[in-house]
């Protein structure tokens, strides 16, 4: 028989209703079933989730390591894009 | 393991009782064993931790069955005594669970067949009124229904598949067949725990099996096997050959280092 490596799939976890799903890895399955099944054995052994999703990996589309300088370099010196960066004066009671 | 602890009611014969709860004991800690060796072997990695999940399952399940069939019989035998230190007669479980893992289609075909009936046989104890096995089941069944779902994809995954799985699950299926009548007969100790009002009608879960099975056979394009001549022997003692083998695996810490703990 051949045989072939199974599809990997991206599973994502929910740990609590409210939050959001957050991705823990990645396993093989032959269906979206199976990716479901397994990642509930693989991942929530001690409870952590109350729901899992399974995406194809092939599905995700990545941005390119090589543009990491143009696309992430220029925010570092963007300080003032952050709240920390400003002083709220004393007379300002909510913001 | 947090069991509530009830006391036995005095109409039931204690030696019933205390039987009753090993033989699901010993269903429950032969099939886990079973799975156990699959550990690193299973076709591929999530699936080696899918079946040594549902043997741990399992596992638990003993643990509260021992425990509890120990305090009936009040000898003061705890769960390891009665799990690692009993000779093969001793040990009541069907002949279904203790069979080899031939293929992946033979492992998947004994959890499929074992599970369809443990499901509805745990919907029924649930209602016991034998508090301490009302509860074992009802955190059971939950776990039970997994994997009735788990085996029955990979029953249709194998059987709906190549040709070479295909022959593979239908072999299973008819190699394992034989052993599947021992699950539902009533005998004197089964007889005596459902008229206490605590035990199930083991005849009762024919007609949901047969509906489970027949239903995912025909999905995965199998032939539901013939009933023929069926094996028993298990619920009194009488194993078959492998039987001999997996205690002289699963007892070798034990005695080989009396009251080891870890």
């Amino acid at each position: 028989m051949s045989r072939k490596d199974w599809p990997l799939f991206e599973i994502f976890l929910r740990s609590r209703n409210g939050l959001n799903h957050k991705h823990v890895g990645s396993l093989h399955a032959a269906d979206a079933d199976m990716a479901i099944e397994n990642a509930r054995d693989a991942y929530t052994r001690r409870g952590e989730a109350v729901s899992i999703w399974a995406v194809p990996s092939s599905a995700i589309v990545a941005s390119d390591p090589s543009d990491k300088d143009a696309y992430f370099e220029p925010l570092a010196e963007k300080v003032y894009r952050h709240p920390t960066h400003y002083d709220i004066p004393d007379e300002v009671k909510n913001i | 393991m947090t069991t509530a602890t009830s006391t036995p009611t005095s109409t039931i014969d204690k030696n019933a009782l205390f039987t009753y709860a090993l033989r699901l004991g010993d269903d429950a800690l032969i099939l886990s064993h079973r799975l156990g060796e699959l550990v690193a072997h299973a076709p591929e990695l999530e699936e080696d931790i899918a079946l040594t999940n549902i043997g741990l399952d399992l596992l638990g399940q003993v643990r509260a069955l021992y425990t509890y069939a120990g305090q009936v019989e009040g000898k003061g035998r705890d769960e390891d005594a009665i799990a690692f230190l009993r000779e093969e007669r001793d040990y009541k479980n069907l002949l279904l669970v203790e069979q080899p893992n031939e293929d992946f289609a033979h492992v998947i075909a004994r959890q499929f067949l074992f599970s369809a009936m443990s499901l509805p046989f745990y919907e029924a104890l649930a209602k016991s009124s034998d508090e301490t096995l009302a509860g074992i089941a009802q955190k059971a069944i939950k776990e039970v229904r997994y994997h009735v779902s788990h085996s029955a994809k990979w029953v249709i995954r194998l059987g709906d598949g190549t040709e070479e799985s295909h022959r593979r699950m239908q072999d299973a299926l008819d190699a394992l067949w034989m052993y599947t009548g021992e699950m539902f007969v009533m005998d004197d100790v089964e007889r005596a725990v459902l008229d206490a009002g605590i035990g199930v009608d083991r005849e009762s879960l024919r007609a949901t099996w047969n509906d489970t099975v027949t239903t995912v056979l025909t999905e995965a394009t199998l032939t539901t096997p013939a009933d023929g001549w069926m094996a028993s022997g298990g619920r009194d003692g009488r194993h078959s050959d492998h039987m001999g083998y997996i205690l002289t695996e699963l007892q070798f810490m034990q005695r080989a280092y009396p009251n080891m703990t870890w």
